[in-house]
Order: structure tokens, then C-alpha cells, then sequence
């Protein structure tokens, strides 16, 4: 078998070593180990990833695999990555398993909950390896189907409807991204070759503008639902009030990256004509998910809605970096998909903490953690700060890029987008410090706080190894984005062409 | 006749041989569990041998073909009687049945002959013949619980409304009889000059088949039937009889009528669309979940159509591989579905609330067979339905899947209210722990692993592909 498979066995294996378990004692050590190895799979990939290009191998993918699956439909179960999947499969890992100690205590159904929870990540880090479109897809589904339940049976709130909400909308987003594979799959045989899946030798056909101009939309839409684009950004809100900690921090931090990944890996990437002509569209709708996104979290009372609505903001970001089209932006791209999957993942993660001791998430009955829980409350003060783009965490590295390739822009509408888009982060300065002042420094709002413990080993872990993650990027921001920086030049150089001709 | 020719004719000799052993042991004997085990037996073998290598060839004038692709139809037929039969016998084992348990078996298995000489025919009073044999039998059997109104009620509807299909279909048979001159699908296909009254004859053959198929608007006999029949009949009218249709029809199509191609797309494109989203809307309120599983029916019916439209070998493949994926997964829900209702006589969708908590493996199977009718990976409805989609999209019908597709979202919905009652739901008084028969337990473990392999298994689909036959 060869290594990226693994990323798919090994979860599996979890799930059916999970059957067997006994109690949730049991159930949760062996989540926990089979994705501690996951993790540490995900490191180990990294440094071979490293030492591979360090040996001068230069080729797209690396580590890459094919075998035929159904051959007469030319679909292949064909995987390898490049730089940015290697930092994407990092991403999860580190999310998948904290949040594996975030759910800790979860004691309703246990077996169900982990199996479910190490079910999508599954579909994750399977899309992550794929470079084949219909591998990709059902990976993609594979992902967004274990949500109901985890939403629906170990959620709070108006948890059916949430459930019901965030299931649907993402499935009919499918609907666009099915129609838009199938659209590029018919016509991927444009050179005169056979019709095909495989994302490496679509990119090299030159699609025929008219199926560009169908098809770009379909995706661009079917992935950018994921990553939050206004409108149809709804379900993620509610999604992510409702859902249990650990899926909060494993759908803000990494499935909403699936959206992002494939906008670029497929949309951008296969269809650059089109997105060169109708980039424009779509940056709209993206700038008004960032700033929407940063308004509708000021106006937040409930800490989780605060945060999905700062994560539309985020990821609408991401979005709108791509669809700058150049290196920059789009290294910036991928470097705030990590930055906020850490550093929401944390946020989720903490959340979750503080309601399982205060029993609201209502910022007004909330006040004076700092001087009970010191420790989560410190966290929190890091998490905020990597959110507003402190220098020295990984949000301001990514933002910075971001902000800069779209600036490489000279016309007027690309520079007020770009203005409007920076000023968001005035915006998420407000209310992550509005935030922080109210429930860690103000004073105690009730007696009964007193009492609360602080983080307990398991908390510390998954925050502890959130933190280091965060701080890391922060201060060593290079060898990530030079590892991302190599792997762009392909996508640059599809949109690159289209240009000069 | 010589031997050679029996061979091309395995599958209804064999059928016909198991008939009348049960006739004679029914007559022989006042052993009912044996008599049901007997037919498990014997259509076991029946489905074994039809495995066995074929030789292809025509019988009588043409007038029945047999080919690798006709058998490979009716072996799939095979297997979902068999499944069916795994499922019925706790069922059928009940008191109220004593007196007529071999009937059900005799009459299942003279649709199934009839639905194999339908496959088969060459010529059109041959498939007319096999459609009779097909449908006047489970009439009968959809008023099998005679002493319930609602199940005889049934059985009226279904015969009525299948008379007045059959009316149409042979009013337009005998309009294309009078411009043709023959009934042979070689000489029609060859002579169809498309003329009005040809067309109208076309027409009339098109909505005599959509009855059978249920295919909006000749839909509204479904789930009136599905509701007042037998749990296992309505699930062999949904699998079985509407599988065997599929297939002629698609093999008609593409072979009698493959001239008039645009014309019937473009019909068929109209009705594939109202058949998914009419299916889909209706089946949103059921409550009762054997008219859920009516319209659920009704809707994937419409996604069949998806195939035929593309007119290639790729989407017959995907056709068969849907219908083979679509027997598993139906028999699984509808077993579940007997399954309790057998034990203890509920079919609402409230009354599985809870479900899971007091029989976590039938709800764990309703899921994975609701799944798959919605389409999830990694179960096999997923990779039926993307086929479909994908022969569609082969045609160029790129609006017609996203229709489809957003339908496939709208199921969901309605299929998530299933899961969400089983999982989610609170309730006081669960359906309680019941065991299941061996036989029953048997039934629903091939579904499951139907429901799991077929999909992941890509063999089974290029088996199908080498065999598939195009316009």
C-alpha cells in the first residue's frame, strides 16, 4: 500500500476498532491514539515532503498513485499532493485531534459520536488527497453526511433545524459542483484525448471558453458554499451554534477549507479562462461576506454565533484572496485557511470548555473567567489576538499576504475591495476585544463561577497543541509559505496563460 | 425442438419446473414451513444456474431472444425474488396466512416468468403476453390480506388500473400493427416511417408503460397500492415488477424506436422532471411509511429515466447498475419496514421514534438503505446515481441533471426525517427489542452487503458495461 492511503486506513481502521470498544473509557483512547498516529503521519509527510523537493524532485504531485477504479469511465482512485495539500492534511490532523480531547467527556452514545466524528474526517483527509475529481466529490460527501447526526443527536439549541439547515444547503451545493465535474469531465477530452477525471491532465486541455463560462459558476458557487459566500453563507451560523465542541472545531477549522481548496484546486485551476473573466462577480460577493461577516459578529450575543460569524468573515477572506488570481493572494489563501482553522478550531475548542462549566455562552451572564480559569482564559486572549492579525501569530502572516497580492492590483475596483476588505479587521478588533474585556477581565458576573476548575489535562493538551501550532506559524511563517509558494506555480501559470493569450 | 433450444429458454423452464413442484407439494402436503422453504430452495437454484454461460440465439420465428444482456436482466430479477423471499417467510409463517401460503409463492413466480418472457420477446404479442403474466398475478396478490378492505381495495386498483394501461398499450400496438404490418421488433424498427398515426401509436405504447413504471402523470395507482398491499408485495411491485419494466422498455426503446430518438428525449425529458419532482414533493408529508417509500419510488423512477434518455451503452449500464443497486437498497428499507411491522404491526414514521436506542442494528440498516437511496457515498445508490447523472450529462442534458440533482437534495430531506426519528427522536415508548427469524436476519444481511459492494466494486459494473447495448 502506499503512504497517503493510509491517511484514509487508518481512520477506517479507528472506526472498526471502535466497534469493539466497550465503554467510553475505551472508545475515547482509541480515538485518541489511532489519531495521534494520524497526526503523526501528517508530520511525518510534511518532513518527507520537505526532503523530497530538497532532492530536486520537482514534480506536481508528490508520492502520487493510481489505480483504476471503474475503467471504462476512465475514474481512478488517484492520489498525491503538493504543498499545499501537505499543509492542508497538517491542518487536520492537528484539528482532528484535538478535538478528539475537546470531546473528552462526552458520555451520550459515545461509540456513536467518535465513530461519526472520525467518519468525516475521513472524507477530509481523503479530498485532501485526491486529485481526481470523482474521488474528490464523494470524499467531499463523505464529509458532509456525518454532520447531521453529530449535529442533530450531541448538538444544543435548535439543533434538528440546524442539522436539517447545514445537511441541505450543502447538498444542494453539491448539486452545482456534480453538474460543474461533469460539465469539465465531457469536456476534458478537447486536446483529442480521452475523456478524463484526473485533475493533472484536465489542466493541461484547454477547455473550450462557452463550457467555461457554463461550468466556473457551478463549481466556483458549489465549493464556495462551503467556504461561506455570501448568501448563501446561512447554514454555517447556525451550523456552528448547534453543533457539539469538538464538530464546531473540526467544520469551522477544516471542513469550511474544503471549499476554499477546491475553489482554487478545481475551479481556478481547471477553469482559468472563465474565472479570469468573471472574477469580478465573485469578488463582490466575497467582500461582502468578509465584511458582512465582521458586522453580524458585533452584533452577537451568544459566543459561538460570535465566532461563526467570524469565521464567515475569515473565509470569506480566503475566498476573495483567490479570486485576486496572483501568487501572492493566493499563498495568502492558503496560509488563512490554516491560520483560522488553528485558531478557530481553538476558539470552538475553548468555547466548548467554558460552556461545560458555565453553562452559557451568553457574553452578558459571562464576566471575570480570568481570575477562575486563568489558563483557558489566557488561551482565549491568544486565540482573539491571532483572530485581529497580531504580528507574531499566524493571523497577521496570512493577512498581510493576502492583503498585499491584492494590492499588486493597480485598477480602482480591485483597491476599494481590497480597502474595504482591510478594514474588516478594524471591525473584528471590535469585537474581539469587546469580547475578551467583557467575559476574561470584567467582574465576576456570578457566585458560582468560584467554584469552576480550570483546564483540566485533556483540555490542556488539545489547547496547548492549538497554541504551539498558531505561535509556530507566527513566528516561523517561511518555511510554510515556501512550501505553499512552489506548489502555486502551476495554478499561476494556468491563469498566467490565459492572459497572454 | 431440440435441446439447444431448451437452453436458450434455462431461466422460464427452470421457473416454470419450480412452479410445479410447489403446486405438487402444496397439493401433497400440510406442511407450510416446508413448502416456504422449499421455494427458497428452489428459486436458490433457479438463480444459481441462470449464472451458468449461455449461448445467445432466438426461438419461434424470433419471436423470443435470448441474449447475454436478457440474461443477465433476469439473473438480476433473480437475485431481488430471492432476497424477497429470505424476507417474507416470517412474515407469511403468520396464522392468518395457513391457508394460502404456497399461492404467494406460485404467484410470484409466474410474474416473474411473465416479467422473463416480457425481457425476452422479439416481437410485440410476446412481450404483450409476458406483461399480462406479469401483472394480472400480483393483482392477486396486492389483495392477499383479502379480509382487510384496504388490501382488497388494493387489489381492485392495481387490476383496474393495469387493465386500462394494458387497454392503451395494445390500442397503440394495433395502431402501429396497422401501418406496419408486423409486430416483429427487427421488421419495425426497420419500417417506422414516423408518420402521425405511428406516433400516436408510440404515444399510446409510452403511457401504457408508464403505468407499469409509474412514471408521473400515470403515477396515481402507486401508492393507493403500495399502502393497501402486503408490505412484501408493495416491495416486489417497487423492485422487482418495475425493474423488469425498466429493462424491456429501455431495450424497446433503443432498439424498435431508435429512429424517432428526438422526439421521445424530449418526452421524456418532460416527464423526467415532473416524475422526480412530483415524487419528491408528495413523498415529503407522508407519515405513513409505506406510502413514503411509494413516492420515494415513484421519484427514483424519475432519476431512471436520466439513463434511458442518453441513448448510449453507457446509459443502459447505468440503468441495470442502478436497477441492481436499487433492489438491494429497496428490499433493505422495505425489510426493515416488514420486519417490525411484523413484529409488531407499526408503520408510521412516528412510531420509530427512538428506534434506535432499543434496535440499533435494523435502525443502523434503515439508514445505510435510506442513505443509499438518497445517494450518500459510500454506499451504492451513490455510484448508481452519479452513473445516471453521468449519462445524462453524456447528452449534453447538463440542466436536466441539476434539476435532478437538487431533487436528489430534496429527498434527502425526506429521508433524513426517517433517520432523524429513529436517532434523534425522543419517545417514551419505543418500539420494543424484538429477534428476528433466521431467515428474515438472512434477507436483510444480503442487503447489506449488496448496499456496501456493489458500489465500491467497480467488476460488477464493467461486467454490465461488456454487455450493454446502445442505439
Amino acid at each position: 500500500m502506499d503512504f497517503l492511503t493510509l491517511f484514509v486506513v487508518v481512520p477506517v481502521l479507528t472506526i472498526i476498532a471502535i466497534v469493539f470498544t466497550k465503554d467510553q473509557k475505551q472508545t475515547r483512547l482509541i480515538s485518541a491514539i489511532g489519531m495521534g498516529v494520524q497526526l503523526l503521519l501528517a508530520i511525518a509527510l510534511v518532513f518527507m515532503y520537505l526532503a523530497e523537493r530538497k532532492a530536486g524532485n520537482t514534480s506536481e504531485m508528490l508520492f502520487s498513485h493510481s489505480y483504476v477504479w471503474f475503467e471504462s469511465l476512465n475514474i481512478h482512485y488517484n492520489i498525491g499532493v503538493d504543498g499545499i495539500s501537505v499543509a492542508m492534511i497538517m491542518l487536520t490532523g492537528i484539528v482532528v485531534f484535538t478535538g478528539i480531547f475537546a470531546s473528552w467527556t462526552v458520555d451520550f452514545l459515545p461509540k456513536e459520536f467518535f465513530i461519526s466524528l472520525i467518519f468525516l474526517a475521513t472524507g477530509v483527509f481523503g479530498f485532501f488527497i485526491s486529485i481526481d475529481l470523482f474521488t474528490m466529490f464523494l470524499f467531499y460527501e463523505v464529509a458532509v453526511i456525518p454532520m447531521y447526526l453529530l449535529i442533530g443527536i450531541w448538538g444544543t439549541g435548535p439543533k434538528e433545524y440546524s442539522a436539517m439547515k447545514l445537511t441541505l444547503m450543502l447538498m444542494g451545493a453539491s448539486a452545482l459542483l456534480l453538474v460543474g465535474i461533469l460539465g469539465i469531465y465531457f469536456n476534458s477530452n478537447a486536446g483529442g484525448g480521452a475523456l478524463t477525471f484526473n485533475i493533472l491532465e484536465i489542466a493541461k486541455v484547454k477547455i473550450p471558453m462557452e463550457a467555461q463560462r457554463m461550468f466556473f459558476p457551478m463549481t466556483f458557487i458549489g465549493f464556495g458554499v462551503l467556504g461561506a459566500l455570501f448568501p448563501f453563507h446561512t447554514w454555517s451560523p447556525d451550523g456552528h451554534a448547534s453543533a457539539p465542541t469538538a464538530v464546531s472545531m473540526l467544520h469551522a477549522g477544516v471542513l469550511m477549507k474544503l471549499g476554499g481548496y477546491g475553489a482554487f484546486r478545481v475551479a481556478i485551476f481547471l477553469l482559468p479562462g472563465a474565472a479570469q473573466e468573471m472574477s469580478w462577480f465573485f469578488l463582490i460577493l466575497t467582500g461582502i461576506s468578509v465584511v458582512y461577516g465582521a458586522f453580524g459578529a458585533i452584533f452577537q450575543k451568544d459566543l459561538k454565533y460570535i465566532n461563526a460569524y467570524s469565521s464567515v468573515s475569515h473565509c470569506g477572506l480566503v475566498l476573495f484572496a483567490i479570486l485576486m488570481l496572483n501568487k501572492t493572494a493566493l499563498n495568502g489563501a492558503v496560509l488563512q485557511m490554516i491560520s483560522h482553522g488553528l485558531m478557530t478550531a481553538l476558539f470552538f475548542a475553548l468555547i466548548g470548555m467554558i460552556y461545560g462549566r458555565t453553562h452559557t455562552r451568553m457574553i452578558n451572564q459571562l464576566g471575570g473567567l480570568m481570575k477562575v480559569m486563568p489558563v483557558l482564559a489566557v488561551s482565549y486572549v491568544i486565540a482573539g489576538l491571532a483572530s485581529l492579525g497580531l504580528p507574531g501569530l499566524s493571523g497577521f502572516v496570512a493577512e498581510m499576504t493576502i492583503f498585499f497580492g491584492a494590492f499588486q492590483h493597480p485598477d480602482l475596483f480591485h483597491r476599494i475591495l481590497t480597502i474595504t476588505a482591510a478594514a474588516s479587521i478594524v471591525i473584528t478588533a471590535v469585537y474581539i476585544l469587546r469580547v475578551v474585556g467583557k467575559i476574561l477581565y470584567g467582574p465576576i458576573e456570578n457566585e458560582q463561577f468560584l467554584k469552576l476548575n480550570d483546564a483540566r489535562w485533556y483540555e490542556r493538551i488539545s489547547t496547548g497543541v492549538l497554541i504551539i501550532a498558531i505561535a509556530g506559524i507566527g513566528i516561523a511563517p517561511l518555511w510554510l509559505s515556501d512550501m505553499i509558494n512552489d506548489s502555486l506555480n502551476p495554478i499561476v501559470h494556468q491563469l498566467m496563460q490565459v492572459l497572454i493569450k | 425442438m431440440n435441446l439447444e433450444s431448451f437452453l436458450l429458454m434455462r431461466h422460464e423452464i427452470m421457473l416454470t419446473l419450480a412452479l410445479l413442484i410447489i403446486l405438487i407439494a402444496e397439493l401433497s402436503t400440510e406442511n407450510k414451513k416446508g413448502i416456504i422453504n422449499l421455494s427458497i430452495i428452489l428459486l436458490f437454484v433457479v438463480t444459481v444456474v441462470g449464472f451458468l454461460p449461455t449461448p445467445e440465439g432466438s426461438l419461434f420465428g424470433d419471436m423470443y431472444r435470448t441474449s447475454h444482456l436478457t440474461v443477465l436482466m433476469k439473473n438480476i430479477l433473480n437475485i431481488g425474488t430471492l432476497i424477497l423471499f429470505f424476507q417474507v417467510a416470517e412474515w407469511i409463517k403468520k396464522p392468518e396466512y395457513h391457508n394460502k401460503v404456497s399461492e404467494f409463492y406460485l404467484l410470484i413466480i409466474s410474474t416473474l416468468i411473465g416479467m422473463n418472457f416480457m425481457i425476452s420477446s422479439g416481437h410485440f404479442l410476446m412481450f404483450y403476453l409476458g406483461l399480462e403474466l406479469a401483472t394480472i398475478p400480483i393483482a392477486a396478490l396486492a389483495a392477499y390480506d383479502r379480509m382487510k378492505n384496504i388490501s382488497a381495495e388494493a387489489g381492485i386498483k392495481l387490476i383496474l388500473s393495469s387493465a386500462l394501461s394494458s387497454g392503451i398499450l395494445l390500442y397503440g400496438l394495433s395502431m402501429l400493427y396497422g401501418t406496419i404490418g408486423s409486430l416483429y421488433f427487427t421488421d419495425m424498427s426497420v419500417a417506422f416511417m414516423n408518420t402521425p398515426l405511428q406516433i400516436l401509436g408510440f404515444i399510446f405504447f409510452f403511457a401504457g408503460m408508464g403505468f407499469k413504471i409509474s412514471l408521473v402523470p400515470f403515477h396515481l395507482w402507486t401508492a393507493d397500492v403500495y399502502e393497501g398491499a402486503p408490505i412484501n408485495v408493495a416491495s416486489y411491485l417497487s423492485v422487482i415488477s418495475k425493474g423488469a419494466a425498466v429493462f424491456i422498455f429501455t431495450i424497446i426503446l433503443y432498439t424498435v424506436f431508435h429512429s424517432i430518438a428526438p422526439m421521445w428525449k424530449n418526452l421524456m425529458y418532460v416527464i423526467a422532471i415532473m416524475t422526480m419532482t412530483i415524487g419528491n414533493l408528495f413523498a415529503l408529508r407522508q407519515k405513513n411509511l409505506k406510502r413514503f417509500l411509494a413516492f420515494s419510488s415513484i421519484a427514483q423512477a424519475g432519476f431512471i429515466l436520466l439513463g434511458i434518455i442518453d441513448g448510449s451503452a453507457l446509459g443502459m449500464t447505468s440503468i441495470i447498475y442502478f436497477v441492481l443497486i436499487y433492489i438491494f437498497t429497496n428490499l433493505g428499507a422495505f425489510g426493515v419496514v416488514s420486519a417490525i411491522s411484523v413484529a409488531t404491526g407499526k408503520e408510521n414514521m412516528d412510531d420509530y421514534d427512538g428506534l434506535y436506542h432499543t434496535n440499533p442494528k435494523l435502525s443502523l440498516l434503515m439508514m445505510l438503505s435510506l442513505f443509499s437511496l438518497a445517494g450518500i457515498p459510500p454506499v451504492a445508490g451513490f455510484f448508481g446515481k452519479f452513473f445516471l447523472f453521468t449519462a445524462a450529462a453524456h447528452s449534453g442534458y447538463y440542466w436536466l441533471v441539476f434539476i435532478a440533482v437538487i431533487n436528489a437534495t430534496i429527498s434527502l430531506y425526506y429521508y433524513l426525517l426517517v433517520v432523524k426519528a429513529m436517532f434523534i427522536n425522543k419517545n417514551e415508548m419505543p418500539i420494543a427489542y424484538f429477534k428476528s427469524g433466521l431467515t428474515t436476519k438472512i434477507g436483510l444481511l444480503m442487503c447489506v452487503a449488496g448496499i456496501f459492494a456493489i458500489g465500491l466494486m467497480s467488476p460488477i459494473y464493467e461486467f454490465i458495461r461488456m454487455f450493454s447495448i446502445g442505439m
